[in-house]
C-alpha cells in the first residue's frame, strides 16, 4: 500500500507542493503558518470545487468548457434575485444557484447524449451562449456590493470552527465527490465509460446517460460556485471568472486526470487545484511578477502531461502486443 | 531486425518449386518463414513463391496465418526466421517502405487510402512528381494519374475526392497506385469481399491485365469458385504451417478442402456429455436491413450450440442484436417460452442473457480499472446496498469467480492491463458468470490466447453446460467447433447455411456450407 502510494501521481504532486512551500518559506517564514495556509485554502476553494466537477466530466472522456460561464450566469441570477427580493434566505438562493447550474449542465449533457455532438463543440457553444444570456438579463450593468443584502455577502465569510463557510463548502464538496466516485455505481460508470466505452456498452452501462449525469453534476457545482464567487467578491457583471475554465482544466491535468478519460482521482484533482492556488499566492509574497504565474502554471501543465504520457506509454506497448496476438 | 536463420533445405524447396513450374525463378520467394508472438506461433516454417505473370492463390482457414504472411511481405512484421528473396537475391524488409521499394505492394481488405484526398493524390502520395523548388508538380501528377487510370480501365477523374467513389473504384485507385510505384508483386487480400457481382467481374478483368503485364500476383480468398477461376497456382496454410502447394490444374476442390481442414487432433477437447434440459431460448425470423436475414434457432439447457461461418458472415452482428446492441428489424425471441423484448444490453443481462465479445481489448476489459472492478461492473446492483457500493461484497464476488476460473493474479486490485491475454479473457468471462446468466454467448472465446488458456476456457465451457447453462459459441476455429459443440449452425452472407448435429457434423461439411459449395458437390 505504502509503496503504491509513493509511486502514485498524488505523492509526486504532494512532493512538488512541499518543495514550493519550503522554497517560499525560506524567504517568508510565515507562509506555511496555519493562518496563511487557511487563507490559501480559502482562496483556492472555488477552484477545487470546479476541478472536481470537471474531473467527472473528463473521466467520461468528455470536457466542459462552459463551467466558468455557467458560474457567471448562476451568480448573476442569484445576485439579481437578491437585489430584487433582499429578504429571500440564503439557503433558497443556494438551491436556486445549484438547480440553475444543473439545468445548464443538463443542456450540455443532452446535446452530447442525444445529438452525439462532440463535447468540446457543445460546451464551446454554450460557453458563449451563457455569457450572452448574462448580458441580456443584466443589460450589461454591474450589480455592486450596496445592491446586495448583508446576509448574501456574509454567508461565505461566516467563520465556523476557525474556517470560513467557503472553505467548508469545498471540504463538503470533496467528501461528496469522494463518495460519488468511489462508492456509487454511477461513479464506477464514469471510469468504465471513459476507460473503454465499448466495453461499458457490453456491460449494460448506458454511455450517453452516464455522460449526461457527469455534465449535470459539473453544472450543479458551477452553479454553487456562482453564488459563492459573486457573494465573496460582492460584485456581479458579465465577465466574472472569464477564462477560469482553463485554470480548472489545468488543475485537473496537473492532478493527473487523463484527458483520454478513465483515469483520475479526487485526491489528484484537489492537489492539482491546490498546486495552482499555492503558486498563485506564493509569487506575490516573494516579489515575483504575477505574469510569471502564467508561465509557471503553463510549465506545470506540460510537465504533468509529459509525466502522464510516460506512464501511459508503458501501457501502450502492452496493447500493441495484444493487437498483434489477435491478428 | 530480421534474423536470417539459414536452413539447408531452403534452397531445395526453391529449386523444387522451380522445376515444378518450369517457368524459371520466382520473382518473390519466402522460405522457412516463422513468426512468433508472445504465446502464439503464428507461422512455422512456411514458404511462398510468386511468379511473374501468374496468380498464386493463398488459401487457409481464419487464423491459418494468411494475414501474418501478408504483413511480413509488406514489411509490417519482421519474421523470427527464414529468408525473403526478390529475383533470387536475399533481402530484408525492415519496414513498409523497404518492401514497397523492392516492388511489393498490397491491396487490402479494407482499402488503406485517404478519403479526403483526391484520386491523383492518393495514387502518388509519398512519391509525387516534383517540380521546381521540390514542390509537387500537380499538373504532371494529374496527367500521370489519368494515364494510369486509363491503363486499368477506370473511368474516374483524377481530381475526384476518394470519399465519393464506390468500393470497386477505390480498388481501382489502389491498383493504379500499385502500378505507379512499378510494383512487381501485387498482394490482393480478399479483394472481392466487399464487391458486387458486376464489380467482381471487373476485378477479374483487371487481374488478367496485371498478369499480362507480367506482375506476380498473390490472391488471398476464401471463395473456391474464384480461386479456381483466377489462380494459376495455390499455396495452402493450416494453423500457421504449410499444408500444400502446387498448380491449380492438378488439384480438385476436395483436395484443397482436405488440405485446409485435415489435421491431426492434438488438442483434447473435454467435451462432457450432458443431459439436455428444456428449451431455454427460442429465436425466430431475426432480420436486420443490412447484416442478416431470417435467423432462427432454439437452445436447450446444457447445450453448446456452435455458430460457424467465414469472417463477415454476420454471426457477431446477429449475436449483438440478441444482446440488444443493435435493433433487429423483424423477429422474436422467447426465453423460457415467454416473449423477451431486449432493447439494451442492460435488459438482456437482466433477462439472463449475456454476451462475451470477441475483441476483449476493445469490447471486454476496461484497462485502468482493477480486476475486481472489471468483474463487478455488470453486477453493481448486486454488490451495492441502498445505492452505495460495498467494496467487501465486490471483493467476495470477484474472488469467488476468479477462483472458479483459476485466474492467476497477484492481487485482485491490480490493473487488468497488467494481465496476459489469456488471463484477461478469464476476467472477462468471470465478469459475465458473476451475473449468473441462463444463456451465455461466447464470441470467439479462444481467439489469440495461448494453448494452455485455451484448454482452460474449453474445460470451463463444458462445466458451464453441465451446470445447466445454455451456451452459444461463435467460433471460426473448426477443431473448437467440432470438439465442443452439440449442434452447429452455419451462417453464410447473413443467412442460415446449414445445421448439423454431432452425427452429421464434419470438417468438410462445415467448410462446404460456410463457403457455399455444398450444392455444387452434393
Amino acid at each position: 500500500m505504502i509503496t503504491q502510494f509513493i509511486k502514485s501521481r498524488e505523492a509526486l504532486l504532494l512532493l512538488a507542493i512541499a518543495i514550493v512551500i519550503a522554497l517560499v518559506s525560506t524567504r517568508f517564514p510565515d507562509f506555511a503558518a496555519p493562518a496563511n495556509a487557511a487563507n490559501i485554502f480559502n482562496d483556492t476553494s472555488i477552484l477545487i470545487m470546479l476541478a472536481l466537477g470537471q474531473m467527472v466530466v473528463i473521466l467520461t472522456r468528455c470536457i466542459d468548457l462552459s463551467v466558468a460561464s455557467n458560474l457567471a450566469l448562476s451568480g448573476m441570477v442569484v445576485a439579481l434575485i437578491n437585489s430584487i427580493v433582499p429578504g429571500l434566505p440564503v439557503p433558497i438562493l443556494l438551491i436556486i444557484a445549484i438547480s440553475l447550474g444543473m439545468i445548464m449542465g443538463a443542456c450540455n449533457g443532452i446535446l452530447v447524449w442525444k445529438l452525439d455532438i462532440p463535447p468540446i463543440v457543445v460546451t464551446l457553444g454554450t460557453l458563449t451562449i451563457f455569457r450572452g444570456i448574462i448580458f441580456l438579463i443584466s443589460n450589461g450593468e454591474w450589480i455592486n456590493a450596496h445592491e446586495m443584502s448583508a446576509s448574501f455577502k456574509a454567508f461565505p465569510r461566516f467563520e465556523l470552527l476557525g474556517l470560513p463557510v467557503l472553505s467548508w463548502m469545498a471540504v463538503l464538496t470533496v467528501i461528496v465527490f469522494a463518495i460519488i466516485v468511489i462508492r456509487t455505481p454511477l461513479g464506477r460508470a464514469f471510469y468504465a465509460v471513459g476507460g473503454n466505452p465499448h466495453a461499458a456498452v457490453y456491460t449494460g452501462i448506458d454511455v450517453g446517460f452516464t455522460r449526461f449525469m457527469a455534465f449535470v453534476i459539473a453544472g450543479g457545482v458551477s452553479g454553487l460556485c456562482g453564488y459563492l464567487w459573486v457573494s465573496r467578491y460582492a460584485v456581479a457583471y458579465v465577465d466574472i471568472a472569464g477564462g477560469f475554465e482553463l485554470e480548472v482544466i489545468a488543475a485537473c491535468v496537473i492532478g493527473g486526470i487523463s484527458i483520454a478519460g478513465g483515469i483520475g482521482s479526487v485526491g489528484g484533482a484537489v492537489l492539482g487545484a491546490l498546486f495552482l492556488g499555492i503558486i498563485k499566492n506564493a509569487l506575490p509574497v516573494i516579489n515575483i511578477s504575477p505574469f510569471w504565474q502564467l508561465a509557471i502554471s503553463g510549465s506545470a501543465i506540460i510537465i504533468a502531461v509529459a509525466v502522464n504520457a510516460r506512464s501511459e506509454s508503458k501501457k501502450g506497448r502492452v496493447i500493441l502486443k495484444k493487437a498483434e496476438q489477435t491478428t | 531486425m530480421l534474423v536470417n536463420t539459414k536452413q539447408p533445405e531452403t534452397s531445395g524447396t526453391q529449386s523444387d518449386a522451380d522445376t515444378q513450374s518450369g517457368l524459371g525463378r520466382a520473382v518473390l520467394s519466402l522460405s522457412g518463414i516463422s513468426k512468433e508472438f508472445p504465446g502464439v506461433k503464428a507461422l512455422n516454417n512456411v514458404s511462398l513463391n510468386l511468379y511473374a505473370g501468374q496468380v498464386t492463390a493463398l488459401i487457409g482457414e481464419n487464423g491459418a496465418g494468411k494475414s501474418t504472411i501478408v504483413k511480413i511481405l509488406t514489411g509490417i512484421y519482421q519474421p523470427n526466421g527464414g529468408t525473403i528473396s526478390v529475383n533470387g537475391a536475399e533481402i530484408n524488409f525492415p519496414n513498409a517502405h523497404a518492401a514497397s521499394a523492392a516492388g511489393v505492394t498490397a491491396i487490402h481488405q479494407e482499402t488503406v487510402l485517404f478519403d479526403d484526398l483526391t484520386v491523383a493524390e492518393n495514387i502518388f502520395i509519398g512519391h509525387a512528381p516534383r517540380g521546381r523548388f521540390g514542390l509537387i508538380d500537380t499538373v504532371r501528377m494529374r496527367a500521370d494519374a489519368e494515364a494510369l487510370l486509363t491503363r486499368v480501365g477506370a473511368d474516374i477523374s483524377p481530381t475526384a475526392r476518394l470519399r465519393d467513389l464506390g468500393i470497386a473504384n477505390k480498388h481501382l485507385v489502389a491498383i493504379s497506385r500499385a502500378l505507379s510505384i512499378d510494383a512487381q508483386v501485387v498482394v490482393m487480400d480478399e479483394p472481392t469481399a466487399a464487391l458486387s457481382h458486376k464489380e467482381i467481374g471487373e476485378l477479374y478483368a483487371l487481374v488478367e491485365r496485371l498478369k499480362a503485364e507480367g506482375k506476380a500476383i498473390l490472391f488471398i480468398s476464401h471463395k473456391f469458385d474464384e480461386v479456381f477461376r483466377i489462380a494459376d497456382r495455390y499455396t495452402v496454410f493450416r494453423d500457421g504451417e504449410m499444408a500444400g502447394e502446387g498448380i491449380m490444374q492438378d488439384v480438385k476442390e476436395d483436395d484443397l478442402i482436405q488440405m485446409m481442414v485435415g489435421r491431426t487432433v492434438d488438442q483434447i477437447f473435454p467435451k462432457i456429455d450432458v443431459e439436455l434440459g428444456e428449451t431455454v431460448l427460442t429465436v425466430a425470423g431475426y432480420s436486420h436491413p443490412t447484416e442478416f436475414e431470417d435467423i432462427g434457432f432454439s437452445l436447450k439447457k446444457g447445450e453448446i450450440l456452435g455458430f460457424y461461418g467465414l469472417v463477415g458472415a454476420g454471426r457477431s452482428e446477429f449475436m449483438q442484436s440478441l444482446f440488444g446492441i443493435t435493433k433487429p428489424s423483424k423477429g422474436a425471441m422467447r426465453i423460457d417460452g415467454e416473449i423477451a423484448i431486449v432493447r439494451s444490453p442492460a435488459e438482456a443481462i437482466e433477462k439472463g442473457l449475456v454476451y462475451v465479445p470477441e475483441d476483449r481489448g476493445k469490447q471486454g476489459a476496461v484497462i485502468g480499472l482493477p480486476i475486481f472492478q472489471n468483474i463487478t461492473l455488470p453486477s453493481l446492483d448486486k454488490t451495492s446496498r441502498k445505492g452505495f457500493l460495498q467494496l467487501a461484497e465486490e471483493f467476495k464476488l470477484a474472488r469467488e469467480y476468479t477462483e472458479r476460473l483459476d485466474l492467476r493474479a497477484a492481487a485482485l486490485d491490480q490493473d487488468i492491463g497488467n494481465l496476459s491475454g489469456g488471463n484477461q479473457q478469464k476476467v472477462v468471462i468471470a465478469k459475465w458468470l458473476a451475473t449468473q446468466p441462463r444463456v451465455i454467448i461466447l464470441d470467439e472465446p479462444t481467439k489469440g490466447i495461448d494453448i494452455g488458456s485455451k484448454a482452460a476456457v474449453h474445460e470451463f465451457m463444458g462445466e458451464l453446460a453441465s451446470n445447466g447453462l445454455a451456451v452459444i459459441m461463435v467460433s471460426s476455429e473448426l477443431p473448437e467447433i467440432l470438439g465442443m459443440a452439440d449442434r452447429v449452425i452455419v451462417m453464410r452472407e447473413g443467412r442460415l447455411a446449414g445445421e448439423f448435429d454431432r452425427d452429421t457434423m464434419s470438417a468438410e461439411a462445415l467448410v462446404r456450407a460456410a463457403a457455399g459449395i455444398g450444392e455444387v458437390a452434393a
